[in-house]
């Protein structure tokens, strides 16, 4: 028997199933709460802290997607110190690598684009790090540019959990963590990698691409993760 | 305008001095000029530098090629589509694919949409204020606002035909600054008839204004006789892109270099092959590369690009009314063109042939064909591309690897070629007018003037980020910095 709980979001009560997420329930009631590493049909991992939220009794914010509802809980998903916060992760995100839009393939298309102009990110207040960061040009029809990358982890689910290859993992600690595939060999030698790009479309930046778009061109198929996801699910 | 005077100047060295122009105003980018004074006061040598650089050439080293156009399009705000074209075109020849015909007549007409904005800028916005005021105009008024009260008209004109050209290139590409629409092995969408309609109902609006101000110049120009005698009025070899037919060619075309004479030195010179007579010496002083033609060597083998050089260059325009302007210019003037005053002239009829040939590319029914792409991957570990900007001749050369990231770029842009005959040339007219213990406005507004003749980008040719200016400083023979005048 599945167990129903009642919250309360934003003033309104809402019923929901034991086990959802604040995220999930949210979403499925028009509630809007803007998230950058969620993606439908992946785990959630809670690291871009972009769907932070007031809890009542509970003195911190905290992510929605990886939050569980719970039987009399009342959420807040917007308050001045909520956008604040929001605003502040969006530009450390931008201060801690190279993201130039305007030579960018996916600009126009960029999830981090547009939640930044979502959130008037007109400039940002942190020194930026510029580091100096490789482009892995070396599969036949992809590539990876650590410039744009902002460790979401998106890549990492998708080929874990939804192709079952593995090839994607995080290395290293803090600011020196780097997305590397198949125990840092260069992607074109991975042999693990099937080419299915699903990795590619789960990219909310321009971090992974086809080769061969120019500027602006890089439009991204977002829904293939969560379509495969929810018809392995129906069979 | 700010002058700083050294107290020491005037005190100890009422001669032996030089001059110091910093900053250049009215041009793309930041550039001083130094005038050295012998010890009667007389000039005795000028020094043109680019004083700032911006490292494009090795910053886009690992960056897959094809990002490489838009990358480069931000050299330069004022003519991104020249670098947007040749960085294409370089890539189309990495990827070793013809490109198909509708998309190169398509590139062409962005192209010449550039040329009529660019020529409009340089003659009304930048160097009208001389021409149009005079060249001992009120420093404070000699601009745009100066323009407004005097020659409202011409004014109207300009900025009317540099709307023009920037309106096409915002139909087409969709933005007026950076257009993204030009991509290796094309353009990324055909063109639409409307466009064609609505810049068809404009032409004749913009071919009015640059006759009208064509019939202007025509009357204006013998006014300004030290000036032609002065403004780089000296024999050098020209280059240019020309067509199999020896037409004027802006897109495509290859390269021909002619003499001093105007006789033809080498012809129907390939992209790829370009460095067989294109070398690049390196000047001290400046951050803008000094290229020589090779066989010759340096720094003999000067030579000149844009406007002039390349109505000096090609045989014929290939349009009509272009066509009969050039017949005139070369009754006034000679076969071969020799002051560097003509730029502007040139340049006017340029802008025309540029309006001429939008008319003929939108008349052709391929303009609006529907296959305009050609996808391919890394098919030649170099690339050349190589275009006529508005300053004139564009090379881009690219080298990748296997899997296409940059391994090696060298970009030469019309201000490179240049260089040396700018700097021949603040010399001449630095002698023509500068004279002994003082630095007269008119003189400084004349080296300034000689510079802006060339409509030089110093931004692109350094790929240099700055304040636009030029400033004159005098220096005494031991080196030492006695007089600043700078305008802004």
């Amino acid at each position: 028997m599945v167990e129903k709980v009642k919250v309360r979001i934003d003033g309104e009560v809402i019923a929901a199933t034991a086990g959802q997420t604040i995220l999930e329930v949210a979403r499925a009631n028009s509630k809007y709460i803007p998230a950058l590493c969620h993606m439908e049909g992946l785990s959630a991992t809670g690291a871009c802290r972009l769907c932070v939220v007031e809890v009542s009794g509970v003195a911190k914010l905290v992510p929605a997607c990886t939050t569980p509802v719970a039987e009399g809980q009342s959420v807040v998903t917007s308050t001045p110190q909520i956008e604040s916060y929001r605003k502040i992760a969006l530009e450390l995100l931008f201060a801690e690598r190279n993201h130039v839009c305007a030579v960018c393939v996916s600009s126009g298309h960029c999830e981090l684009q547009a939640l930044a102009q979502e959130h008037g990110v007109t400039h940002v207040r942190y020194p930026y790090s510029c580091p100096r960061l490789p482009v892995d040009t070396t599969h036949p029809r992809y590539v990876l540019d650590h410039n744009r990358c902002i460790l979401c982890g998106r890549c990492v689910r998708t080929c874990a959990e939804i192709e079952g290859a593995h090839v994607w993992e995080v290395a290293g600690r803090g600011i020196g963590s780097r997305l590397v595939s198949e125990l840092q060999r260069p992607w074109g030698e991975a042999t693990t990698c099937t080419s299915c790009g699903k990795c590619v479309q789960a990219c909310p930046t321009g971090a992974m691409a086809e080769k061969g778009w120019a500027v602006e061109e890089m439009t991204k198929h977002k829904t293939v993760v969560s379509r495969l996801t929810s018809m392995r699910e129906g069979s | 305008m700010t002058t700083k005077t050294t107290p020491k100047a005037t005190a100890d060295a009422p001669a032996g001095r030089t001059l110091h122009i910093h900053p250049v105003s009215r041009i793309e980018g930041h550039a001083k000029i130094t005038i050295r004074l012998d010890e009667q006061g007389q000039v005795a040598d000028t020094q043109f530098h680019v004083t700032q650089v911006r490292g494009f050439e090795k910053f886009v080293e690992g960056r897959p090629y094809y990002e490489m156009p838009s990358i480069t399009a931000r050299i330069c705000g004022i003519c991104p589509v020249s670098h947007l074209l040749a960085s294409s075109k370089a890539c189309d020849s990495i990827m070793a694919v013809r490109i198909p015909p509708a998309a190169a007549k398509a590139r062409e007409l962005l192209h010449m949409a550039q040329f009529v904005q660019s020529h409009a800028l340089s003659f009304f916005h930048l160097s009208a204020p001389d021409l149009l005021l005079g060249m001992d105009y009120d420093p404070a008024k000699r601009n745009v606002a100066g323009l407004l009260e005097e020659h409202p008209d011409a004014l109207r004109d300009g900025i009317a035909l540099r709307k023009f050209g920037q309106t096409l290139i915002e139909r087409l590409g969709k933005e007026r600054i950076h257009p993204s629409w030009t991509v290796p092995g094309g353009v990324n969408n055909p063109i639409d008839p409307s466009v064609r309609d609505k810049t068809l109902a404009e032409l004749p609006g913009a071919m009015a204004i640059v006759g009208r101000t064509l019939a202007m110049w025509k009357k204006a120009v013998d006014g300004y006789p030290a000036e032609i005698e002065s403004f780089s009025n000296f024999p050098t070899m020209y280059c240019g892109n020309v067509g199999p037919d020896g037409s004027l060619r802006l897109y495509d075309g290859n390269l021909r270099f002619v003499g001093p004479d105007g006789a033809i030195v080498a012809d129907q010179v390939a992209a790829a092959d370009y460095a067989t007579y294109i070398a690049e010496a390196t000047l001290p002083n400046s951050y803008l590369k000094a290229p020589y033609f090779r066989p010759v060597g340096f720094p003999g083998g000067i030579y000149r690009v844009g406007p002039l050089a390349r109505l000096n260059v090609a045989d014929r325009t290939g349009t009509p009314l272009a066509d009969a302007e050039l017949a005139e210019y070369r009754q006034r003037y000679g076969r071969i063109v020799q002051s560097g005053f003509h730029y502007h002239y040139a340049r006017l009829i340029e802008a025309l042939h540029g309006l001429e040939r939008i008319g003929e590319l939108l008349d052709d029914p391929e303009i609006l064909g529907t296959k305009v792409r050609a996808h391919a991957g890394v098919n030649n570990n170099e690339g050349i591309g190589v275009i006529e900007a508005p300053r004139g001749t564009l090379i881009h050369h690219y080298k990748v690897d296997d899997n296409g990231a940059m391994t090696w770029a060298n970009l030469i842009v019309a201000t490179g070629h240049n260089n040396l005959a700018i700097g021949r040339g603040v010399e001449q007219v630095a002698k023509r007018f500068v004279n002994g213990s003082k630095i007269e406005e008119g003189a400084l507004n004349r080296v300034s003037a000689l510079v802006r003749a060339y409509d030089p980008c110093l931004s692109c040719s350094t790929h240099v980020l700055g304040q636009a200016a030029v400033v004159l400083q005098l220096e005494g023979p031991d080196g030492e910095i006695l007089d600043e005048v700078g305008t802004v």
